[in-house]
C-alpha cells in the first residue's frame, strides 16, 4: 500500500520524531511511506479563528497537493493528528465556492486516516509488537474522538504493547484546554482547563500521558512542567515505534 | 430594540479572569459538573427507546417547526384564541416588558409571583415592574436566592449553581435579619415560609413556557417544585410569556421531547410537575385564574431565520446539558459570560440575538472541542455556528466588535496574511521553520522575547514553553532517503 504521510506543520516543525515513529510504524505494517516536501499546513488555524479567505489558500493548496498525489496511484494520506485529519475532512466545506475543488477535497477526505484509525480499521492491525515498560492514561484529544470517532483504535493498539499498563482517567475525554488560538487568546481559561486534566492524571500515578495529537501535548506538558509534575507525555506513535532490541 | 438585560459580554476577559481566581465557585462547579453529567448518563441509560434515534426525531420536528414557524405560530393563536387564552405579540424586549406591565396594571396588581422563567430574565421584566412600583417574587427556590442576592442566573436550568450551601446560608441570615439553622432541610423551610406568604398575596402569576402546541392551542410548562402550580392557581390572573421558537406541531410530540428534556437537563426520567395549561377557568370548573394571557416574544429571534445554519439556534429546548458539559463554562460558571444565556448555548445565542458589539467575544471563547454538540437533545451543531460566527466577526464584523476583539483581530489578521503566504510556499515553509524553531528554542530558556510577542507571553502565563526537538521532520526525511527530495 502506498502511504502519503500528511506529517503536520507542528510536528514537522516541534516533534520530528513523531513523523519518524510513524514512518517506522506504518512500514513495519508493510506499507511504502512517502513524503511530499511541498506539504505544509491543513489551514486550520486561520479556519478556526474565522480568517477564511487565508484559511481557503492555504487548505486549497494542501488539497491540491495530495489529490495530484492520489491521481498517480496513492492509496491512502496517514496524519498523526486527529484534529488535522479533521480538518482535512471539513476541507469541502470550506472549499464549496470551487466545485472542482470541492470535489477535490471530498477525494481526499475519503483517503484521508488519522494514524490509530489507519492502522486499526484500514490495516486491520491491532498489535504491532511493540514493547513500553510503564504505565499510561490516554488522552482522548477532542476532533479526533468528536469529529472522527477515534476513541477505541488507540486503546486496543495500547493493549497490546508489551510491559504497558493502561490506566483511565475518568476525564479522558475532557479538553485539555489548547483550542488553538484559545489558549493565547484566553490563557487564564486554558491553564485552568489543563488544570483540571493534569490534576487527575497526577493522581492516577502514571508516567506519562499518551496522544494522539501533539498539539494537545504540548499544552499538557506545558502545564505539567509549569506545576513541577514528573508526568512525561508521548505521542501514541513514539509509544508504538518502541520495540525490545532483539538480542 | 432585540436586548439581553443587563448583558455586559464585553467584560468578559475580565470578568472570565476573576471568575479564574475564584476557588470556591470552581470547585462548586465541578462538583455540580460531575453530579449533573453522571445523572444524566444514568438516566439515558435506563431509556426504552434508542438515544440517537430519538435525539434525530426531536431535531426533527423542531427544524421543520422553524421553517413553517410563521404558520405554526399563527396556527397556535387561532387554537389558544378559541381556548380563551388572550394572545399577545412582542417585537422587542421592551414592547414585552410594556404589554405585560399594562396587563399587571389592568389587573390592578400590587404584587406579582413569578416561577422559573428565562425570557423574562431576557426582557429585563421584574425591573420594569418594580419601577412601576409592584413587588416582584420569584418562587423558584434557585430563583430566589438569585433574586435575594441581586444577582443574575448563572445557568438557564439551575439558577443558584454558583452558590454553595454556605453562602446561601449567609445570604439567608443577611436577608431575614435573624439565625437560621445551616442545613439544606432548615433552609429550605425558611424559603417556604416567605414564599408561601407572597402566593397568597400575589394579584397576577408569571411563568414561561417550555412547549407550545400548534394543533391544540395549549402549553406545557416543566417544575420540579410545585411553585408554579401554586403560581397559576392562587392568583385571579396567569401570564405566560414564551419565544417564538418553543412551539411544536402536536401534542404528541411532548411525548418524545419530555423524554428528553429532564434526562438532558437535570439527569431526571421525568421532572416532577408537567403542566399543561389549556386556558383559564371556565364553567362549572371555579378553579384556576380568570385571565390567561400568553406573550409571545420576538426580540431578535426572526432575524435568524434566514440562515439556514444559524436557525438551528432556535432549536434549543434550554435543557442545559451543553453548560453541564463545558469544560469552559466549569472553569468560569455563567456570570462570566455577561449573558442570562450562558454557556455554549449563550455564546451562539447572545451574539445572534443581542447584537456582535454587546458579545463579540463569546463565540470564540470556546476550545471547540464538540462535547456541548454531542450532548444536545435536538443536536444543534454549536461548533459549527460558532466557527460561522468567528468567521463573521473577523471578516465582516468592523465597527461592531467590542475593544478586546477589535485589538485581538487587529493583532492577529497581518499575522494570518503572514502565516498564509509562508504556508504557501515550501521556501518560505523552511525559512519560517528555522526562525520558528530558533525562537522556540530560546523561549524554551528564557521569557526575553515575551514582550515583543504577545502570544508567547500569554502562553507562558500558565504554561511553560515546550523545546523543540531540533531540527524538522523534513530534514530528517532528506538524510534518511539519501538526500533525494
Amino acid at each position: 500500500m502506498r502511504v502519503q504521510l500528511f506529517v503536520t506543520c507542528i510536528v514537522d516543525q516541534l516533534r520530528p520524531s513523531v513523523g519518524e515513529a510513524t514512518v517506522e510504524i506504518l512500514e513495519r505494517c508493510g506499507c511504502t511511506v512517502e513524503f511530499d516536501e511541498r506539504q505544509t499546513c491543513c489551514g486550520q488555524p486561520a479556519f478556526n479563528s474565522g480568517h477564511h479567505k487565508e484559511a481557503k489558500a492555504v487548505a486549497g493548496r494542501t488539497i491540491d497537493l495530495l489529490s495530484e498525489w492520489l491521481d498517480q496511484g496513492g492509496d491512502a494520506i496517514v496524519c498523526p493528528s486527529g484534529s488535522c485529519s479533521a480538518m482535512i475532512a471539513h476541507s469541502a466545506e470550506l472549499l464549496a465556492d470551487d466545485p472542482l475543488q470541492k470535489q477535490r477535497a471530498q477525494k481526499v477526505a475519503a483517503s484521508t486516516w488519522e494514524l490509530t484509525q489507519f492502522l486499526v480499521d484500514v490495516m486491520k492491525i491491532d498489535d504491532l509488537e511493540s514493547s513500553w515498560t510503564g504505565r499510561v492514561t490516554f488522552h482522548d484529544a477532542c476532533h479526533g474522538l468528536r469529529d472522527l470517532g477515534i476513541g477505541d483504535q488507540p486503546r486496543r493498539l495500547l493493549e497490546n504493547v508489551k510491559g504497558l499498563e493502561v490506566k483511565e482517567c475518568a476525564s479522558c475525554d475532557r479538553c485539555c484546554g489548547f483550542g488553538g488560538t484559545f489558549s493565547v487568546n484566553y490563557p487564564l481559561i486554558s491553564g485552568a482547563m489543563a488544570d483540571d486534566k493534569i490534576e487527575e492524571i497526577d493522581a492516577t500515578g502514571v508516567d506519562a500521558v499518551v496522544s494522539g495529537d501533539v498539539s494537545c501535548l504540548m499544552q499538557i506538558e506545558g502545564r505539567l512542567k509549569a506545576t513541577n509534575s514528573p508526568v512525561k507525555t508521548l505521542h501514541i506513535a513514539q509509544l508504538l515505534a518502541k520495540q525490545d532490541e532483539p538480542s | 430594540m432585540n436586548t439581553i438585560h443587563n448583558i455586559r459580554s464585553s467584560h468578559f476577559k475580565s470578568d472570565a479572569s476573576e471568575a479564574i481566581a475564584n476557588v470556591e465557585l470552581r470547585g462548586a462547579l465541578a462538583r455540580a459538573q460531575e453530579k449533573s453529567n453522571t445523572k444524566r448518563d444514568g438516566a439515558i441509560q435506563r431509556i426504552a427507546g434508542d438515544w440517537e434515534s430519538m435525539r434525530e426525531q426531536a431535531r426533527t420536528i423542531k427544524a421543520w417547526t422553524l421553517e413553517n414557524l410563521g404558520e405554526q405560530l399563527e396556527l397556535f393563536e387561532r387554537n389558544a384564541v378559541r381556548n380563551g387564552i388572550q394572545v399577545h405579540w412582542a417585537r422587542d424586549a421592551e414592547s414585552a416588558c410594556n404589554l405585560i406591565h399594562e396587563i399587571c396594571a389592568d389587573a390592578g396588581a400590587r404584587s406579582v409571583i413569578k416561577s422559573k422563567s428565562m425570557v423574562t430574565e431576557e426582557i429585563g421584566l421584574n425591573h420594569v415592574l418594580e419601577a412601576a412600583g409592584m413587588e416582584v417574587v420569584e418562587s423558584d427556590l434557585g430563583e430566589w436566592i438569585v433574586q435575594i442576592a441581586g444577582e443574575t442566573p448563572s445557568h438557564i436550568v439551575a439558577p443558584a449553581i454558583h452558590h454553595t450551601r454556605e453562602s446561601i446560608h449567609r445570604l439567608f441570615e443577611k436577608t431575614l435579619g435573624r439565625s437560621i439553622p445551616n442545613d439544606a432541610e432548615s433552609m429550605t423551610m425558611v424559603a417556604r415560609d416567605v414564599l408561601r406568604k407572597a402566593f397568597l398575596r400575589a394579584d397576577v402569576g408569571i411563568t414561561g413556557v417550555n412547549y407550545l402546541v400548534a394543533e391544540t392551542g395549549s402549553f406545557l410548562v416543566l417544575e420540579n417544585e410545585g411553585n408554579q402550580r401554586l403560581t397559576t392557581s392562587l392568583p385571579k390572573v396567569h401570564i405566560a410569556v414564551s419565544g417564538i421558537e418553543k412551539i411544536v406541531p402536536r401534542l404528541a410530540d411532548l411525548d418524545l421531547f419530555l423524554r428528553m428534556i429532564g434526562r438532558s437537563g437535570t439527569g431526571q426520567v421525568v421532572t416532577t410537575y408537567q403542566n399543561l395549561f389549556c386556558g383559564p377557568r371556565r364553567s362549572p370548573d371555579e378553579d384556576g385564574p380568570r385571565d390567561m394571557h400568553m406573550v409571545l416574544v420576538d426580540n431578535g429571534r426572526t432575524g435568524l431565520l434566514a440562515s439556514e445554519s444559524r436557525r438551528q439556534t432556535l432549536q434549543c429546548i434550554r435543557c442545559g446539558a451543553c453548560l453541564n458539559i463545558c469544560p469552559v463554562y466549569r472553569q468560569i460558571g455563567g456570570h462570566a459570560y455577561g449573558s442570562v444565556y450562558p454557556g455554549p448555548i449563550g455564546s451562539i445565542f447572545t451574539p445572534q440575538v443581542a447584537g456582535l458589539h454587546e458579545a463579540s467575544q463569546l463565540p470564540f471563547a470556546s476550545s471547540l472541542c464538540g462535547a456541548c454538540k454531542d450532548v444536545c437533545p435536538v443536536k444543534i451543531d454549536i461548533p459549527g455556528v460558532l466557527l460561522d460566527l468567528r468567521q463573521e466577526i473577523t471578516e465582516h464584523g468592523e465597527g461592531q466588535r467590542d475593544q478586546d476583539t477589535e485589538l485581538k483581530i487587529r493583532r492577529e489578521s497581518p499575522a494570518f496574511r503572514r502565516w498564509s503566504s509562508v504556508m504557501q510556499s515550501p521556501g518560505r515553509y523552511r525559512m519560517g521553520g528555522v526562525l520558528v524553531r530558533a525562537l522556540a528554542h530560546i523561549a524554551s530558556h528564557t521569557s526575553v522575547f515575551d514582550r515583543f510577542i504577545p502570544p508567547l507571553a500569554a502562553w507562558r502565563t500558565t504554561r511553560s514553553v515546550p523545546r523543540p526537538e531540533g531540527g524538522s521532520f523534513r530534514a530528517r526525511w532528506r538524510r534518511r532517503t539519501g538526500g533525494k527530495r
